[in-house]
């Protein structure tokens, strides 16, 4: 019996395993050998295929969406955990709402976003249109992860520093905040993560322009958007590897960023 | 004039009626030993003298507690004014995750003092107080979750002391720490007790004789007898409060 359940746990682990780095290295294989310096140039052409706007459009696109899910996700953590009274009926609600939230499937965030922002604030298809729509999706990980930081955050430092007669905003901002801080950027890098690997919430929201956005009510496209259209366009199959290869480099890196200050997290404690 | 006067105090969390008629006069420079068993009201009757209960919900209380003649629970007292007053150390260690030095500064920052020179000062004159300046004193820098749980402690001491209190409550001060630090802490009482009025709650009824000059034993949410210690271990008014320090209760 052991035996079996033994041998079970390890094909399991090394399947998952195998299949990550399979996933990794095959696109690493096939795409590096195609990344050119013609592909990181200015403007996007037929004949360059440069993924440089879309790079920009990405950055572009994290910024402003850190920019409004943060203090909201944020302040609604800390609203929740720190202020709120606990298992009073706003606290279920907005808990409700949060869980809700991040079972939605992303395309439907993005068809949200198409008919409210782009068609019913007659937004377009513009970065202020995309941010706001992945804002929204990202904001459940966001308020997720600040509750579960500053959860984790033992009572006994707030009540050692209520004691010594500090007020709620000296208690939060000088014990609580320091204590909870890597765990609420893990979750934020998580977000960055999403908003990255996202298509199917920004296609019709973020448009998929090929130039570099020139403020907020232009279309643009970032870089999974980018990969998407050009293979499902079929024309530049190897290009694709070469922008997958980026993608991937950029995800591991920040997945590896929110490990670190994780671990940091549980030794702070 | 006492320095803390409890007078007709009755504490429910929501329904529960955890303390019952509580009178008791707690005078200057002395210590006074809070005994009983486990639930019987000690950290709640504790807690109410700093109004550490304000954080928890549902806690109601009437009657009256004065320090120096003045109501605590009126509506426009400084709750971090009174806080600030009436120092607390906890059960169990709770420095801050930051520096030794820091620790000790939290509690004169938040009161106003910016002066580096101030605050050195404050810093080292509160660690001798919790006497641990000498074992520390070339690891100001260090954070304060790296040094032993009876430093920390001392720390924690030391931390409450920066204010510069009136009063210190101390919870079970000892119970999470070996004998060794123990008898550091309760040496360290003793000689607090010239400048500081202490309320401190014990489980060993041998801290209490050892250390304290006033004993209150609780039962059930009320003080059952309360007066000198010497007189109350020796000769116990009370059957309960006799079988409670024989040891042949529950
Ligand atoms: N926050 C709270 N909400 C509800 N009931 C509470 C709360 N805190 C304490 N109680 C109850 O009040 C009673 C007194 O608790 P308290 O902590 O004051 O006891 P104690 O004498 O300090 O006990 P111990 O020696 O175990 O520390 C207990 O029955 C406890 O269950
Ligand atoms: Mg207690």
């Amino acid at each position: 019996m052991s035996r079996i359940t033994r041998f079970a746990v390890k094909l399991s682990a090394f399947l998952t395993f195998g299949i990550l780095f399979f996933i990794i290295g095959y696109i690493l294989l096939k795409g590096i050998p195609y990344i050119k310096p013609s592909m990181f140039e200015f403007e996007y052409t037929t004949n360059n295929v440069s993924m440089f706007p879309a790079i920009v459009a990405t950055i572009l696109l994290v910024g402003l969406t850190l920019l409004v899910a943060t203090p909201i996700g944020v302040f609604t953590g800390f609203y929740l955990v720190e202020y709120a009274k606990k298992g009073s009926k706003l606290v279920e609600l907005i808990r409700i709402a949060t869980e809700t939230l991040s079972g939605i499937p992303s395309i439907v965030y993005g068809l949200f976003g198409m008919l409210f922002f782009v068609i019913k604030l007659k937004f377009q298809y513009s970065l202020l249109a995309g941010t706001l729509t992945v804002s929204i999706m990202v904001l459940p990980l966001i308020i997720r992860s600040t509750e579960e930081a500053l959860m984790s955050v033992g009572n006994g430092l707030r009540e050692g520093s209520f004691a010594l007669g500090a007020g709620k905003l000296r208690t939060i901002f000088r014990v609580v905040l320091p204590v909870a801080m890597p765990g609420i950027l893990s979750g934020l890098i998580l977000s960055i993560g999403r908003v990255i690997g996202e298509t199917a919430a920004l296609m019709y929201t973020l448009g998929t322009a090929t130039k570099i956005p020139d403020g907020l009510f232009s279309s643009g496209r970032t870089l999974a958007l980018h990969m998407y259209i050009l293979s499902s366009e079929g024309m530049h199959v190897n290009e694709v590897y070469a922008t997958g290869v980026i993608l991937v480099i950029i995800v591991l890196l920040l997945n590896g960023l929110s490990t670190y200050l994780g671990n940091k997290l549980t030794k702070g404690r | 004039m006492s320095k803390i006067s409890i007078k007709k105090m009755d504490l429910y969390y929501t329904d529960f009626h955890a303390l019952k008629n509580i009178n008791m006069e707690i005078q200057a420079n002395e210590i006074t030993a809070f005994i009983g068993p486990s639930g019987c009201g000690k950290s709640t009757l504790l807690k109410s003298l700093n109004r550490m209960n304000d954080l928890v919900e549902g806690c109601r209380i009437s009657g009256d507690i004065l320090l120096d003649d003045e109501d605590i629970y009126d509506n426009d007292y400084d709750v971090n004014l009174l806080r600030k007053r009436v120092g607390m150390v906890f059960q169990s260690p709770n420095p801050f995750p930051m520096s030794i030095y820091d620790n000790i500064a939290y509690g004169p920052r938040t009161h106003g003092i910016k002066s580096k020179a101030k605050l050195d000062e404050i810093v080292e004159k509160s660690l001798r107080g919790g006497a641990i300046w000498d074992e520390i004193k070339d690891d100001l820098k260090k954070n304060a979750l790296r040094v032993s749980g009876g430093q920390q402690q001392r720390i924690c001491i030391a931390r409450a002391l920066a204010v510069d209190p009136e009063v210190l409550l101390m919870d079970e001060p000892t119970s999470a720490l070996d004998p060794i630090s123990t008898a550091k802490i309760e040496d360290l009482v003793q000689e607090l007790k010239k400048k500081y009025t202490i309320v401190m709650v014990t489980h060993n009824m041998q801290q209490a004789t050892r250390v304290s000059d006033k004993t209150a034993f609780f039962l059930t949410g009320e003080v059952i007898e309360f007066g000198n210690t010497e007189a109350m271990f020796s000769m116990p008014q009370d059957k309960r409060t006799e079988d409670y320090i024989t040891g042949r209760f529950g």
